[in-house]
């Protein structure tokens, strides 16, 4: 069975959401926080909700209907969402005024938007949408297992299309207190402007991005998606390397029938090691991009390389500003995350008219 | 396209529980047997409704459930919970080669670490360089599920799903398509919460806390009694199932999930998400109402949801109506654990052939030409039982148990 991307959209710390040139010109990001760059909502969400709603459910629920209106799909046969941190804005809020107000004459708006699954739920009232509706919130793979969800619902054939995206925010209080855990730079990017693993630390991220996938071939489909593998705590570069090898045979390709591999580099010294190992051993006559000096480091940024990806194989070829300059058609795409040394994940895409 | 989902059988082999009507399976049945509620006083829980909210707790501080469980007691409560009911279903099992199957630990929660991150926020507040990390590194909802995997030695899958009160039910479903899809050969699945500040003020806050005891499905209700809790079932592949030296409890035959997408929080009138749900898990599981010999329902307690239930209820069935009864009448509403609390307690419903009472039901309500269970019941021969959960977001989810036919 095959697997489409008709169409995707992506809120991210780059000019990325809408008719917008296609990473034309990325922007340069400073500082240990790149934070996303949020669109007029105005032909998305009527004003009134826009007010009611953090930043994470606005950027996921505009990311989702954008995502829709683009594949000129009503409701889709399922809603399925990642996120790793939640509604931490709604959380944060609720949170301060149980303290301030010592646990009294509380509104319930922070508490109702709190919750997990509150984009899914978004996007099925604003759609009156009956159908599966999921929400995955294990860290570093919220969103390969909801893409692994939507891909086992299509193969049931339970659904002909799904609706699957992700998202996470920064908000000034998780900032603070993830700094404390030296996961960023301490000099944010001044420490390495080139994103090349010069020192420790990386830059926190966040963003949303959605795809529809669907069995159904369209003119306008972005994509094929052909394989996903997640691999938990692998404990070794050898056993990593060994996943990579055996999930490539598993697809029926060889190295070389990649023309590009998207990696999670993030700068951080430490983390960026495994990926230099790869560039030696594995992908050495392979062309190598990172994307995370786009749109930082966050649990669910991977959903942003598969935008990346999905946009490369429909253009056929890279941005001009970002990576090297190609001359040969860009077909097939693995990209490889590692999230925190503990969350690995492999994504095969293929161009739409590759024969297979 | 491949059948997959009708192909391959998924059977319960293990069960775990902890709620506040007991520490494992054989308290929770005894407590259940003999009408004992779990819904008392706040004694652990520190919050300004000590004396004004009863709740459901769990009778072991945190301590005490780090002696048994070896874990640390500063971890977060959800975790020391799931770690208690995990443990004692992967036991129940008799599976002692985890190592050489493919085994993962689905779980599920609404609020991750909120205990300790509510303690960290009161000195975070007053000065952003105050407060013990160690109270915030559990934080995120997938934390406790990877330490209790790491706890019982499952290294391979771990996942976390959460969809408010529906949680642990979409955990248990997802588990049991990896499974089917040859992704896992065991899952130990289900979900885990504890009471928190965060939630007994947020449900306090909608106005739906029952400052008695709760009476689902009574004509006069008044809302919902927090509980906390942790409920897991170990789900094999036939392959394994074969492999044991035990009986199966049952088989989990049909499951579904659809959006009410009605409301935020409330549940449409016509009950369109349960209705959609439940008539769904019962077609894929190739039944048809009348074979449903229980329902565990949803049954909160609150005038909405009740209501809402009942409506799809009697839209789906008709008379004879099955049995059905809310055992959060016992348990409290656990959220996030209610959905694997209560499908190891419909598990048991035909392991033991037990109808469970409706606890303080008095008048049954008016609309309805059916009332849950006042009274215990044992039939022997329980074939189906259908178990409910909805949770906020309009996520309905219903699974469906049923005896193994030899």
């Amino acid at each position: 069975m095959k697997i489409f991307i008709r169409s995707t959209a992506s809120i991210s710390a780059q000019e990325t959401f809408g008719a917008v040139p296609f990473l034309v010109n990325p922007v340069n990001k400073t500082g240990d926080y790149f934070k996303a760059i949020e669109p007029s909502y105005t032909n998305i969400l009527d004003p009134k909700l826009n007010r009611r709603m953090s930043r994470i459910i606005r950027m996921g629920v505009a990311a989702a209907i954008s995502c829709l209106r683009e594949a000129g799909i009503e409701k889709p046969g399922a809603i399925i969402t990642g996120t790793a941190y939640g509604c931490l804005e709604d959380t944060g809020i609720f949170l301060s005024r149980i303290i301030e107000q010592e646990e009294q004459a509380l509104s319930p708006t922070a508490f109702i938007q709190s919750t997990h699954n509150t984009i899914g739920a978004q996007v099925a009232l604003m759609l009156g949408c009956n159908e599966y509706n999921n929400t995955f919130v294990h860290k570093g793979f919220s969103f390969e297992t909801a893409l692994l969800d939507s891909m086992m619902l299509l193969q049931e054939g339970d659904a002909k299309n799904v609706l699957v995206g992700a998202a996470d925010e920064v908000t000034n209080f998780s900032h603070t207190i993830l700094k404390r855990f030296s996961l960023y730079k301490k000099d944010g990017l001044d420490d390495d402007p080139d994103f090349q693993s010069q020192s420790a630390g990386t830059a926190a991220g966040e963003g949303a991005a959605f795809f529809l996938l669907s069995v159904e071939p369209s003119a306008n489909d972005y994509a094929q998606l052909n394989g996903l593998l997640t691999f938990y705590k692998p404990g070794s570069a050898a056993a990593i390397i060994k996943n990579i090898g055996d999930f490539i045979l598993s697809q029926s390709i060889n190295i070389s029938d990649i023309d590009l591999v998207i990696t999670g580099r993030n700068s951080d010294r430490k983390h960026d090691c495994i990926y230099d190992e790869l560039e030696q051993k594995l992908f050495n006559n392979t062309m190598l991009i990172d994307y995370k000096y786009l749109c930082g480091e966050y649990p669910t940024a991977v959903s942003f390389a598969m935008w990346l990806a999905a946009k490369i194989l429909k253009a056929g070829q890279l941005p001009p500003d970002v990576g090297l300059n190609n001359i040969k058609k860009i077909k097939t795409i693995l990209i490889y995350n590692s999230y925190l040394d503990n969350y690995h994940s492999l994504i095969l895409m293929s161009a739409v008219n590759n024969p297979d | 396209m491949d059948p997959i989902k009708n192909t391959s059988p998924v059977f319960v082999a293990g069960l775990g529980i902890i709620s506040a009507i007991g520490n494992n399976v054989s308290e929770c049945c005894d407590s259940l047997e003999n009408y004992r509620a779990g819904i008392q006083d706040i004694n652990y829980l520190e919050t300004f409704y000590k004396d004004q909210l009863p709740v459901a707790e769990v009778k072991l501080s945190n301590e005490e459930l780090a002696g048994i469980t070896g874990l640390d007691k500063n971890i977060t409560r959800i975790a020391l919970l799931s770690m208690m009911a995990a443990k004692e279903a992967l036991h129940d099992s008799g599976i002692d080669n985890i190592e050489s199957l493919r085994t993962g630990f689905i779980s599920a929660n609404t609020v991750g670490g909120m205990d300790k991150t509510e303690q960290f926020f009161v000195d975070f507040l007053a000065d952003n360089n105050s407060g013990r990390l160690r109270d915030v590194i559990n934080h995120e909802c997938g934390s406790a599920t990877e330490i209790v995997a790491n706890a019982l030695g499952i290294h391979s899958y771990v996942s976390t799903i959460s969809t408010a009160c529906s949680s642990s039910a979409n955990a248990i479903f997802f588990a049991a398509r990896l499974i089917k899809h040859g992704i896992l050969d065991v899952a130990i699945a289900g979900g885990t919460d504890a009471l928190t500040k965060f939630t007994l003020n947020g449900f306090n806050s909608l106005m739906i806390l029952d400052k008695t005891y709760c009476k689902p499905f009574d004509e006069n209700r008044q809302g919902l009694n927090l509980g906390e809790g942790a409920g897991y079932l170990v789900l094999v592949s036939e392959r394994v199932a074969a492999s044991l030296k035990k009986e199966m409890y049952c088989e989990l035959s049909g499951y579904a999930n659809r959006n009410d997408a009605y409301h935020q929080t409330a549940s449409s009138p016509d009950g369109n998400g349960p209705f959609l749900a439940m008539k769904a898990a019962l077609q894929l599981a190739g039944l048809h109402p009348s074979d449903i010999d229980y329902i565990n329902l949803h049954g909160t307690g609150t005038q909405n949801n009740d209501f809402a239930e009942a409506t799809a209820i009697q839209r789906l069935f008709e008379a004879p109506y099955p049995s059905m009864s809310s055992t959060k009448s016992f348990t409290g509403h656990t959220l996030g654990a209610s959905g694997g609390v209560e499908a190891v307690l419909s598990t048991l419903s035909i392991n033991r052939g037990m109808i469970y009472p409706n606890l303080r039901l008095q008048n049954p309500m008016s609309e309805f030409p059916f009332s849950a269970e006042k009274s215990l019941s044992i039939k022997k021969d329980i074939k189906n039982v259908l178990s409910n959960s909805f949770g906020f977001g309009g996520n309905c989810t219903s699974l469906i148990f049923s005896k193994i036919i030899r």
